[in-house]
């Protein structure tokens, strides 16, 4: 706890909540500009076609229709293509593929709600309108959808640019050592694991608003993106919009993103692109149907995994194939997700001599997949978690046991893996025997025992999970094929009235990070937190930015704050030395308050800065004001991990599962506001449960058509699903940042389908894939 | 998707085969059919107006006929277009058996696919909508040549000028809603012609349209 009020440590209640929950918070499909024109995509109905023609002569004469653009037309503008930003080599060492992905469909579509024509009209209705009179002439060709069946001989092929469908075939780890081991090895236990394929469902839809100004030649375009720098790079760089100086993107509130506004899409870049086309301000906003078909998807593995025990359970290595299913197209950094952000931690928390794992990615005629809150790390921790329960169970030992004799020990960090990590503080056994506490593990079979006599069936199942967050180290990420750096940078700038305006590159798009900012300016700086103002999302007021997902805004865009405030400190300790007569040595600095050492002489930071921006006594070798950039590039990745337990109860004549307790306990280092990081799990394990019993994509096999488009087929976890969660913290700071933080925002979704899967398998004693919906568990019970 | 069934007409096969050729008829019969127009002597098209759930739209169609062997059965492919509300595209085999106390057992076997939104969105809603505009089809349809049946009695009975009739069958094409759903036949399969056209049968020979619509909608549904 601080010193100060509403510092480091403390559950202030967040300020951003007051605009929100009163209705005045600023999202995108708030924003109007003068002589706004209207935009609306003409999507494919089919999986897979050719497009034969485009007729537009009775849509073009629709009423209120101002343009329309099919895909020749951004060509012909050397609009280019979306790009993938993260290279993965093949075993051969040959680049993944990525073919062409066009903004609006260059003569053919891949899958259903693909572009084929962007509306331009004075409203959103008479664009729909002219849409229903675009004669579209398709050839509808074969199509597929499992990720299991696409790299099958004779599946239809999505791109003539990938044989087979492969986008790449990648390994990591040491085949050779993880064969000896199965060789050698007491035990084996095998699984087959479907991850389900996850709409991210974020509350606010994707929108754009781009706007062209005729005089200065900028483009502003106004997006829901976590990561507006991002955006404006790869927009200026890579899909020539424009030079990043005429380009200036701002992301406002952005109500929820998990992953899925990391992206680049084609409709944004669209919007923005045909904004000077027809020379008004254009606006695009997706209703829920787009969401679900253009949104990119999360998760969709197929995987086989098998472990090898000695006669005590040891690990002795661990075989990983996987198949991971890319879409139609490689989204913005697709391919990383089923490689570095999830074969690095198929270690788990455990001791693993060994480890080879094997991800074949392959295009279908599906949305995009690309990172959903967690990204290829819940993938991972639900391999290893599912087995290691599963294991346990082979092994007649309690899944708990088994995880305390494999964890690493708590004084073996830096701990390297054999997957190219290095975990740099963990406590595992303190987590375990924190969740089992909490959820009166050793009292399970006696509630299992009153269960029965009420017919019904219970089951408790673990998730031990860790995670790589922080993302990342730029010559790390760089190293293994990142196209960016992941550093973050912060501008701390005192006006001269004292107050603080503090720009970051993070994106708050539910975090709360007006509220964690100003506590760690408010402890840092003794600024009163009300006097404190954060501001993001904005290209021109922002320095630069890397953005938020994978965990990564305290630890690094907080880090980047606190460096800015340490030089703010420096900066004013010569100030004070120059006010108080006095060397800047002698001088002392505590939340704000400068003093000089053995005296009673004190200033405060407010004094400073006025002095600082009415320098009307000052040092002459120093310049007025006070404000300070910072940029900050982690050491390592950050790796919080945690125990999370679940205890659920079956009802084998209906197959509703109740989720009856939960148990999380989490080691995020230090914790900057208790309060929003129990928010974060909570969200987080709501994600969780919502993958393992109720959410799933589906696609016809046969035609590839969408059968999930609508809440009414795709079902979302709500309020009476879950359990009142218990969540408590461990902290076993981190080393790598200087804030000793690791990150929260995903642990939730990451360990939360393994540890209830683990409850629902244990209480019908047999395996069951993801979701564990009503159906599937009485059919298990039933054949029980 | 895939979809058998049958239903007992109380009309002699050939005043029901005529029946099936009759664009009239058939839009009098097709819930929410508002035109069918015979383009060749085994082509039409139709126009559908149809609802699933949120999904209304009106379904521009064509059919043609093949495999004509008057009075016995024919097959009927076709493809609706609804616009925003999506695709339905499929077909049916049809046959008219002779039944005892003058009546007609007409069998359907029919195949259909629904695209774009009416799956995404229609798909929970399929078994229902296709068990009552099948419902609403067959009570009509059955109605419509009872009367006729019994109106025109005799004479005419056999002869029936079936080809030219039998080209007209196809109207409404609307195949739009059906989505895939493997598991729905399962319990429905009732032999009982009674309660045969309770079922989500939504294809029939004569509405193929409808009946389209209605399968893709079945299909979809799980």
């Amino acid at each position: 706890m601080s010193a100060v009020e509403n510092g480091i440590g403390a559950s202030v209640t967040r300020k951003e909540d007051q605009r929100f929950i009163t209705g005045n918070g600023n999202y995108l499909d708030d924003i109007n500009k003068a002589g706004q024109a209207y935009g609306h995509f003409l999507r494919s109905p089919y999986a897979h076609a050719k497009i034969k023609n485009i007729d537009l002569t009775a849509a073009r004469a629709a009423p209120g229709v101002i343009d329309i653009f099919v895909g020749a037309d951004m060509a012909a503008d050397e609009v280019g293509g979306l790009i993938c930003g993260w290279g993965i080599s093949s075993k051969d060492g040959s680049p993944h593929v990525a073919p062409p992905h066009p903004c609006l469909a260059m003569g053919s579509v891949k899958h259903v709600g693909d572009q084929v024509a962007f509306v331009v009209a004075e409203s959103v209705q008479e664009a729909k309108d002219a849409a229903e009179l675009i004669e579209v002439d398709y050839e509808e060709l074969p199509s597929v959808t499992d990720v299991r069946k696409a790299g099958v001989a004779g599946a239809a092929q999505v791109h003539d640019e990938a044989p087979g469908n492969q986008c790449y075939d990648w390994e990591i780890g040491d085949k050779e050592a993880v064969d000896a081991a199965f060789a050698n090895a007491h035990h084996v236990t095998k699984m087959d694991l479907i991850n389900n394929r996850l709409a991210p469902n974020p509350m606010e839809p994707r929108a754009a608003l781009g706007e062209y100004d005729r005089g200065t030649g900028e483009y502003t375009l106004y997006t829901t993106s976590q990561n507006p720098h991002v955006a404006r790079l790869i927009l200026s760089a890579f899909v020539n919009i424009a030079p990043e100086h005429k380009l200036r993107v701002i992301a406002p509130d952005v109500g929820g993103g998990f992953g899925s506004k990391i992206f680049v899409y084609a409709e944004e870049t669209t919007t923005i692109w045909a904004s000077k086309k027809v020379g008004r301000p254009i606006k695009w906003t997706a209703d829920r149907s787009e969401a679900f078909m253009t949104d990119a998807h999360g998760r969709d593995h197929a995987t086989h995994a098998e472990m090898a025990f000695d006669a005590d359970g040891h690990i002795l290595g661990f075989r990983v194939a996987t198949k991971a299913n890319m879409g139609a197209y490689l989204s913005t950094f697709a391919s990383a997700v089923p490689t570095y952000l999830y074969a690095t931690l198929l270690n788990g928390q455990y001791k693993m001599p060994c480890i080879y794992a094997e991800v074949q990615a392959l295009f279908t005629n599906t949305t995009p997949v690309d990172a959903y809150r967690g990204a290829g790390r819940p993938e991972a921790t639900y391999v290893v978690e599912r087995m290691m329960e599963r294991a346990a169970r082979d092994m007649n030992m309690d899944p708990t046991d088994l995880r305390m004799k494999n964890f690493i020990a708590p004084d073996a960090y830096p701990y390297e893996t054999p997957v190219i990590m290095t975990y740099d503080s963990g406590d595992y056994p303190q987590t375990l025997n924190l969740a089992k506490n909490m959820i009166s593990y050793d009292g399970f079979q006696a509630r299992k025992a009153e269960s029965a006599s009420r017919g019904k069936l219970r089951g408790i199942g673990s998730a031990a999970y860790i995670e790589a967050c922080g993302i990342a180290p730029s010559a790390a990420v760089g190293s293994l094929g990142a196209g960016v750096g992941l550093w973050e940078s912060a501008e701390v700038r005192f006006n001269p009235t004292g107050s603080v305006t503090v720009f970051t590159g993070s994106h708050s798009h539910g975090q709360g990070h007006e509220t964690t900012f100003a506590q760690l300016i408010a402890d840092k700086l003794g600024v009163p937190f009300d006097n404190v103002e954060v501001v993001h999302g904005d290209t021109t007021k922002v320095p630069f930015g890397m953005g938020t997902y994978g965990s990564r805004s305290l630890a690094v865009g907080g880090s980047a704050i606190v460096k800015a405030a340490d030089k703010i400190v420096e900066k004013a300790k010569k100030i004070a030395a120059h006010l108080m007569e006095a060397s800047a040595d002698d001088i002392e600095h505590a939340h704000g308050v400068f003093s000089v050492a053995g005296t009673d002489k004190q200033l405060t930071i407010g004094e400073i800065a006025f002095a600082a921006y009415v320098p009307h006594n000052y040092p002459e070798d120093l310049e007025p004001g006070l404000a300070e950039n910072a940029f900050y590039d982690p050491l390592n990745f950050t790796f919080p991990a945690g125990t999370h337990i679940a205890e659920v109860e079956i009802d084998p004549a209906t197959g509703v599962v109740e989720v009856v307790d939960w148990a999380a306990a989490d080691d995020f280092g230090n914790v900057i506001n208790p309060m929003i990081v129990e928010g974060q799990v909570h969200g987080g394990v709501a994600q969780g449960i919502g993958q393992a019993l109720l959410e799933g994509v589906v696609y016809d096999d046969d035609s590839g058509q969408l059968l999930t488009g609508s809440y009414m087929d795709y079902c979302m976890p709500r309020a009476d699903d879950l359990p009142n969660f218990k969540v408590e913290a461990t902290n076993t700071p981190c080393p790598s940042n200087p804030l000793g933080v690791k990150g929260c925002g995903e642990a939730g979704a990451i360990a939360a389908p393994a540890a209830l899967m683990n409850a629902i398998t244990d209480a019908l004693g047999k395996e069951i894939d993801m979701p564990a919906t009503p159906e599937k568990v009485w059919r298990a019970a039933q054949s029980a | 998707m895939e979809m058998q069934g049958e239903e007992l007409i109380n009309a002699p096969r050939e005043k029901v085969w005529e029946a099936l050729n009759d664009p009239e008829i058939l839009k009098q019969a097709i819930p929410g059919c508002e035109e069918v127009i015979k383009d060749g002597d085994t082509a039409f098209s139709a126009k559908v107006k149809v609802k699933v759930g949120p999904v209304k739209a009106t379904f521009n169609g064509a059919v043609t006929l093949s495999n004509i062997d008057a009075p016995n059965g024919y097959t009927i492919t076709g493809e609706g277009k609804g616009g925003a509300a999506g695709f339905g595209k499929g077909g049916a085999d049809v046959s008219l058996e002779e039944a005892p106390n003058g009546a007609t057992l007409l069998k359907y076997d029919v195949n259909a696919s629904v695209g774009g939104k009416m799956a995404q969105i229609g798909s929970r809603l399929i078994d229902s909508t296709a068990k009552k505009l099948a419902g609403e089809f067959f009570a009509k349809f059955n109605e419509l040549v009872s009367d006729s049946a019994a109106a025109e009695a005799p004479a005419e009975a056999a002869e029936t000028a079936t080809e030219t009739v039998a080209a007209e069958t196809a109207a409404p094409t609307e195949p739009a809603l059906a989505a895939p759903a493997a598991e729905e036949p399962k319990a429905e399969e009732a032999p009982a012609p009674s309660a045969s056209w309770m079922r989500p049968t939504v294809l029939i020979p004569v509405a193929l349209a409808a009946a389209a619509i209605l399968y893709m909608l079945t299909k979809g549904g799980n």
